[in-house]
């Protein structure tokens, strides 16, 4: 049978069709698409700052004057993104093998709960020396966080409780936790926070050199970095190279698959919750030793866990890619103490997120434009 | 001090606030039951909580009008739901990470919107206590159960509510066959896509008028993150409550009852550290999934996007 001319005649035009992308798409394309996702968001927050009064223009050039405008900013911004990449880290890891971890919020504040044991309690005296102090305050985050991270994969695993839930309701108790040591036996002279710790329990800062080398000087950048980037070369290790970062990526992309493999598969639940919690937990310990140097709610609990969600979703779960974008997000948060009104950073957080999870339909996707034809 | 708990007028205070406190989460955790009963889960409550409550808390401060403040907080609740529908059904995304999204987006905005449009802390006249007559009267059960405002009422009228429409109707088993198994479903005609639109949005709206029910019911106030997590236990309510309306109203209930007898106790200056009873609902929570999990299950379909083979 030949087509024969339709009865409705139809005006030449164009028609979105979707096609499910059948061939990876070229390496430049996911990367592309983030940063076409980080972009519509910008768009969305700039609107969305204009109908509230502001001007976006001023915003986001306020945000990058604020971040990167100067060497001192700049040492800021790395301060305040040195907890998103371990806890950025730590969602990576979960996420990899498809385990939503919501937790690293209350696994960060466990680890500083953990290090700042070390000094209140105290389990090591005030004029022990740095090189002892530090590494075991790092021993105690990660068994803090470990500790937080080990309660919803052994629950997930034991009794398939979902991960998300328990992870999240974790973060408040972890909070409630640290304010009842703080509140009673660690409050200083009644105040919400402990004392300060001894310099020797604080992460060196490039300012201790500022003698040596004065162009150091006010910069507060502290060993936490080094942390964070030898976590991330662990992380790309155990992941990437290593046979267990195999079974995680086998259990992530197809657990049946891991089954038949004979993978352990509930093991690797817990055993990867629990490096998680660590590498959140040090996170913790990082910002506890490096910034605040004393135990205190708002500064530890300020949202780190839920930044290091987005961030390990930009960065497609890389950890090489996780630093960057870490930098990226520091310079939000910062200029963000600054920025009136401060919702902006948490509000164009959001908006990122959401693009990037809906910019991934364009990664299993292949949206055609096609054209019709003038019938007729 | 003990003593003092256990004196009638106090048992009746508490369970008076207990019921009361239990509003939003009903809201939420309703709202939320119809869009994990369609197979989605929306983490992003606690964010269209916050707006909604500031919606319904500036219409209200503005012009006085509580039924005005409530619709806005529901067209607002509304309208978060329909962008959470069109970024899971369309977009396919993952649901546990998009709903922080729209936590955080939820989160910062009412900020936003708080310090431009208003700047400072002011209270505002919520709705008021409505006594039922004569069973308001009765003693002790009156004050506890007949002697709330409208928004509390209504929260517990939803429960049989939700109960009827989820089990008695066709759109409740639409609703359910969609989050059991969506291909079956969209075989037999049910437009998969329509309904998780539709309980999303509904979640959405309810989770406004979750909101609404604390800044102009409850609390009478706006704050900054006032709702604190309770968004996010609203979402652990219907896990709690296996997916059934009335066990998330006995969940909601164990949660604002222990919320109220917390709230007595630090009144009364008993000597529990404020803190450890602050963990209690939390704990609480994790212990009822381990012991639901084997006896119900969750929608198959629960946070699988579903996609049309064509």
């Amino acid at each position: 049978m030949t087509e024969t001319t339709s009865p409705k005649t139809r005006r030449g035009g164009f028609r979105l069709q979707l096609e499910p992308r059948l061939s990876e798409p070229s390496r430049w394309f996911p990367a592309a698409v983030s940063l076409g996702a980080i972009f519509v968001a910008l768009v969305l927050g700039g609107i969305v700052i204009a109908f509230a009064g502001g001007d976006p223009f001023r915003s986001y050039a306020h945000i990058a004057r604020a971040s990167f405008g100067s060497l001192g900013v700049i040492s800021d911004t790395i301060v305040k993104a040195t907890p998103i990449i371990l806890t950025a880290l730590a969602c990576s890891v979960a996420f990899r093998m498809k385990l939503w971890n919501i937790g690293a919020e209350g696994q960060f504040i466990m680890g500083a709960f953990g290090a700042s044991a070390i000094v209140l309690t105290p389990i090591l005296p005030a004029e022990t020396p740095r090189w002892l102090f530090v590494p075991v305050m790092m021993l105690a985050g990660m068994l803090g966080g470990a500790l937080w991270g080990f309660i919803p994969g052994y629950l997930k695993a034991k009794f398939n409780v979902n991960e998300i839930i328990s992870s999240l309701m974790l973060n408040y108790i972890a909070i409630a936790w640290i304010n009842y040591w703080i509140f009673g036996v660690w409050s200083e002279g009644g105040f919400q926070m402990s004392a300060k710790f001894p310099d020797n329990a604080w992460l060196p800062r490039l300012l201790d050199y500022a003698e040596s080398i004065p162009a150091f000087r006010g910069l507060t950048t502290h060993a936490g970095l080094l942390i964070g980037i030898l976590a991330a070369f662990v992380v790309w290790l155990v992941i990437y190279r290593s046979r267990w970062g195999y079974e995680i990526r086998l259990i992530g992309d197809n657990p049946r698959a891991a089954n038949y493999a004979g993978i352990n598969i509930a093991r690797n639940v817990i055993f990867v919750m629990m490096l998680s919690g660590a590498l959140a937990g040090l996170g913790g310990m990082s910002e506890v030793t490096g910034v605040v140097h004393r135990l205190q709610t708002s500064p530890i609990a300020a949202g780190y866990g839920f930044t290091g969600i987005i961030v390990a979703w930009l960065a497609k779960l890389h950890p090489a890619v996780v630093i960057l974008v870490s930098i990226l997000f520091g310079a939000l948060l910062l200029a963000g103490r600054e920025i009136q009104p401060s919702g902006v950073p948490k509000m164009i957080q959001g908006i990122i997120l959401v693009s990037l999870i809906a910019s991934d339909f364009l990664l299993r996707y292949r949206v055609r434009l096609i054209r019709t034809e003038v019938e007729g | 001090m003990i003593s003092d708990l256990f004196s009638v007028t106090v048992l009746v205070g508490i369970l008076a606030s207990g019921i009361r406190l239990a509003t939003p989460y009903l809201y939420a955790a309703i709202g939320e039951t119809f869009g994990q009963r369609s197979g989605v889960l929306n983490l992003g409550v606690e964010g269209q909580m916050l707006l909604g409550a500031f919606a319904a808390f500036y219409v209200a401060l503005k012009t006085g009008n509580l039924g005005l403040a409530v619709f806005v907080a529901l067209l607002v609740g509304a309208v978060m739901g329909l962008a959470m529908a069109f970024v899971t059904v369309n977009l396919h995304a993952q649901q546990g990470i998009s709903g922080i999204g729209f936590y955080l987006f939820g989160l910062g905005l009412s900020d936003l919107l708080f310090q431009k449009m208003l700047g400072t802390v002011e209270t505002v006249k919520g709705f008021p206590k409505v006594d039922i007559p004569f069973l308001s009267d009765i003693p002790g059960l009156g004050e506890i159960f007949f002697s709330q405002s409208i928004l509390v009422y209504g929260a517990y009228l939803l429960v049989p509510v939700a109960w009827f429409v989820l089990n008695k109707t066709t759109l409740g088993l639409k609703i359910r066959s969609v989050g059991e198994n969506p291909e079956a479903a969209d075989s037999l005609g049910v437009s998969v896509a329509g309904i998780r639109y539709f309980t999303i949005t509904l979640g959405g709206t309810l989770s406004g008028l979750a909101g609404a029910s604390l800044s102009i019911g409850l609390l009478n106030v706006f704050q900054q993150n006032m709702t604190s997590g309770l968004g996010f236990i609203a979402v652990a309510l219907v896990y709690f409550g296996g997916w059934r309306p009335w066990g998330v109203l006995g969940g909601a209930l164990l949660f604002s009852m222990v919320n109220a007898l917390q709230l007595w106790i630090q009144v009364l200056g008993i000597p529990i550290p404020s803190d450890i009873a602050v963990m209690m609902p939390y704990v609480l929570t994790i212990l009822v999934l381990v012991a639901s999990v084997s006896r119900v299950r969750a929608p198959s379909a629960l946070t699988k996007s579903f996609e049309r083979d064509e």
